[in-house]
């Protein structure tokens, strides 16, 4: 027996999100699979893809519209989509649009709650679906350091961090009783850069957006808003051409791009190594106020 | 022809590691409070670099900083709201980082007593444990525990990290005496790789970086030891365990039985038992979607395909037929329980075991761990965070290896029937012998299985409503008697008594309202009335 039987570190973190999938599928009803256009969604359905082969996807693809999104992100959504055969469904809060929501007046994390948290509890309840799988990693957060793979939800969509079911070896408890639901986090242990690495190894499509070319941007303090038609520009400010890409993808107000050359995944990965740091800092909302993500999530955010 | 049986190919070396490559490490952190336990994880992080800058930013803008000089690391771990504010860490939080050879996960647990169950959770994953001990308290019985728990669910490399060391000058001898103190609890624990560092998290000492203010200490610093230590078991060297998380059927050509290998491999061509049952087949086809394989080995994720037709579901478990699995439906286990409500005999439950869920019993509890000294004790009850020997009877066959052989296939969790939580964590030792001891039944014991306490119906008032009230109490599956020993109630049952006796009835049926009766006496006698029962009514 000359051969090692040892996995790579990304075979191994893959065969556990496998794993955490089928057992989804496996113990709900109805469960959905949260779709946000970004690379940890893109490396999810390929995963999901994986679990089921060769069967088909066993649930639908929910995709929370905020309106707000790069046009980019929307064309790349429906061609992905498509081409693998998924069901997409998509939910906009669109009472909150009528009302005139909008991030320029509310500001930007009331705007988040209505257009992406209420959405998504909304959108959750009416789809009736008792489990929805997420692309949120342990080492995105602090607070998502202490989140389980099957994160139980309240029947009105809350986290209660002190009354989390334990989770031993990888037996995942996913009853629940009418009404209340599960979120699942396949991705739990992996990083940044290993989902880098991943989209590397397997060439899973993402966004354009994710690599570096010159655009029109405006420069508001550390961060760099890409121009887009709903994009305001407030006064004094100025837009230059910069070569730089997004490093995590939200909506045009509220994620902003950094400066790179990084063109390809491979120089994405190189890049990454010399990073010091996260990929949440251009993300306006979680920065609101001290423990801001924690506040967000037992409201119900992803 | 369709996608089912076109077969392209891939070899293992797709999955494979590259030689050099270290598997990733799982391990887990203890330690008391205050022991600085935060403060050396977010040590080790800063001194590997993997902490990054706005992160460190929100440290030295946040309002709390209990370090006494510096940065206070321990807030880069610290996540939630109320551990921040109260300076305690109250979940499992797991961390990430890398070095050049290795990947680590950390679990990384409280200290506080009661949240044992979290320390369990912590360990049961993990290949090594680094318990940290105050090197101004010494060898606590905190650290017994935390050390008596990882190896219990199998953590089989412990390193004592006696921290603090800048505190007390340093001193050899101190790091030595408690090495002493820790010999008793080591000598109970067979089968562990140890180690003992001396350092001090506030400063770096022995963590990353060979400490120069300690050269008495000839060992590594603990990264080093984190760097090369070895995983637990070699799952992949143990018999084929593949329990059955689903059947993939996309079209009639194709049956195919997914699930990720627990442990051991296998090669097509294999003879498989598929438990319980026994039905044997050959593996056929071992289908990825990257390709079929010859060959897989735990922990793989794959689909298999057998050579025949066979009723296979899943919960179910295919295994190597040269070494199958244990079957059976009373087991001896032992349990961490984790839930606020005390787990008394008789208890029903769900076992969860991965992807098999089967409905049960606790039929005995056998004895209690009294986890500070390390010895037994006679138990009625398991409360919060207490460690117990139990019986489990199952209403179908639990497939299993003892815990101690085999993690993946030996634990299971206990669930709550009704609010679906998860109430406790079990290993399980061995088939359990015939139940044909009997000794006396305990008081709680005889609760559980008549399923209501006893109490004494004084009916010397209104002697003529007896027969519909015991033929009420009879139809909801009530123990009732008739006899003037109200005493009996001490037995379970429901004494009705007609004459005067001394001591003070529990029901005094005095009017004609027999459903008001009824309902007293229920109130009286529900199981709910258990805790109090427990707490000491005397028997």
């Amino acid at each position: 027996m000359a051969q090692s039987y040892v996995l790579s570190h990304l075979r191994a973190l893959e065969a556990e999100s496998i794993h955490i999938l089928r057992e989804t599928a496996a113990q709900f009803c109805n469960p959905v699979l949260l779709y946000s256009i970004g690379k940890d969604s893109s490396v999810l359905v390929h995963l999901a893809r994986k679990a089921f082969y060769p069967g088909k996807l066993p649930f639908p693809l929910l995709h929370i519209d905020t309106t707000y999104e790069y046009p980019e992100m929307i064309e790349f959504r429906d061609r992905f989509t498509k081409e693998i055969g998924a069901e997409l469904r998509v939910y906009t809060n669109q009472e909150a649009i009528n009302a005139g929501a909008n991030p320029y007046d509310l500001g930007t994390a009331k705007c988040c709650h209505l257009l992406r948290t209420r959405a998504l509890v909304e959108g959750l309840k009416e789809g009736n679906y008792d489990a929805a799988i997420g692309g949120g990693r342990r080492d995105e957060e602090k607070s998502r350091a202490k989140e389980r793979v099957f994160s139980f939800r309240d029947k009105a969509g809350r986290w209660e961090p002190r009354n989390q079911r334990p989770e031993l070896w990888n037996f995942y408890n996913g009853a629940v009783n009418l009404g209340e639901s599960i979120r699942v986090f396949p991705l739990s242990n992996w990083t940044e850069n290993d989902v880098w690495r991943y989209i590397e190894l397997e060439n899973i499509p993402v966004v354009p957006l994710y690599f570096a070319k010159p655009r029109e941007v405006i420069v508001r303090g550390q961060t760099l808003i890409p121009l887009q038609s709903n994009v305001k520009i407030f006064d004094g400010e100025q837009t230059e051409t910069v070569n730089c890409r997004m490093r995590t993808l939200g909506c045009t107000p509220c994620s902003g791009a950094i400066r790179s050359e990084a063109r390809t995944s491979g120089s994405i990965i190189e890049e990454l190594v010399s990073f010091r740091r996260s990929e949440r800092e251009n993300r306006v909302i979680d920065h609101d106020q001290e423990g801001s993500m924690e506040l967000k999530k037992r409201e119900g955010y992803f | 022809m369709s996608i089912t049986t076109q077969a392209k190919t891939v070899t293992l070396a797709h999955f494979t590691a590259p030689g050099d490559e270290l598997p990733l490490l799982r391990m887990s952190t203890a330690g008391s409070v205050d022991d600085g336990k935060s403060t050396l994880i977010g040590r080790l992080l800063f001194d590997t670099k993997t902490v990054l800058e706005d992160h460190l930013d929100d440290v030295s803008k946040s309002k709390v900083n209990r370090a006494s000089r510096g940065l206070d690391l321990s807030l880069l771990t610290d996540g939630l709201r109320a551990e921040r504010e109260q300076g305690i860490t109250i979940d499992v939080a797991y961390r990430y980082f890398s070095t050049a050879r290795r990947k680590f996960i950390v679990a990384d647990t409280p200290g506080h007593e009661q949240y044992t169950r979290n320390m369990a959770t912590g360990a049961s994953t993990s290949d090594l444990a680094v318990i940290l001990i105050d090197a101004r308290k010494g060898f606590l019985a905190q650290s017994r525990r935390h050390a008596f728990i990882s190896w219990l669910l199998g953590v089989r490399t412990l390193v004592f990290a006696i921290n603090k060391m800048d505190l007390v000058g340093f001193s050899r001898q101190i790091f030595e005496q408690i090495r002493e103190q820790s010999n008793t609890l080591l000598s109970l624990l067979d089968d562990v790789h140890v180690h003992f560092i001396p350092v001090s998290a506030l400063d770096g000492d022995n963590v990353v970086i060979k400490s120069e203010r300690m050269p008495w200490y000839d060992g590594p610093p603990l990264l080093d030891i984190l760097e090369t230590a070895r995983p637990s078991i070699d799952v992949a060297a143990l018999p084929l365990r593949f329990p059955v998380q689903t059947v993939i059927r996309p079209d009639p050509d194709f049956r195919g039985f997914a699930g990720q290998l627990a442990s051991g491999h296998l090669r097509l061509g294999d003879e498989v038992t598929a438990l319980p049952g026994g039905q044997k087949s050959r593996v056929a086809r071992i289908v990825t979607f990257d390709g079929d394989l010859e060959e897989a080995f735990a922990p793989m994720s794959v689909t298999l395909v057998l050579e025949d037709e066979r009723d296979i579901a899943r919960g179910d478990m295919l295994v190597a037929t040269s070494k199958v699995a244990c079957q059976a439906q009373t087991v001896e286990a032992t349990v961490v329980w984790m839930s606020e409500e005390p787990l008394f005999a008789g208890r029903s439950c769900l076992i969860q075991q991965g992807p098999r869920v089967v409905s049960a019993r606790v039929s005995r509890i056998l004895h209690r761990w009294d986890v500070e000294r390390l010895e037994t004790r006679v138990a009625s009850s398991l409360s919060l965070n207490e460690i117990g020997v139990l019986e489990i009877e199952a209403a179908e066959p639990l497939l299993f290896d003892p815990y101690r052989e085999n993690r993946a296939t030996g634990g299971f969790i206990v669930v709550h029937r009704i609010s679906n939580l998860t109430l406790g964590a079990g290993l399980i030792e061995r088939e359990s012998e015939n139940i044909s001891e009997c000794g006396p039944l305990s008081p709680e014991e005889r609760l559980c299985l008549r399923g209501h306490s006893g109490a004494w119906v004084d009916l010397s008032k209104v002697q003529e409503c007896a027969d519909a009230l015991e033929r009420a109490l009879l139809n909801v599956h009530l123990h009732v008697v008739r006899t003037e020993q109200p005493e009996l109630r001490r037995l379970g049952l429901i004494v009705l008594t007609f004459g005067l006796h001394e001591g003070t009835p529990d029901v005094v049926v005095d009017g004609n309202d027999l459903r008001g009766a009824i309902e007293a006496i229920r109130a009286k006698t529900t199981l709910d009335t258990l805790h109090a029962f427990g707490e000491g009514e005397g028997i």
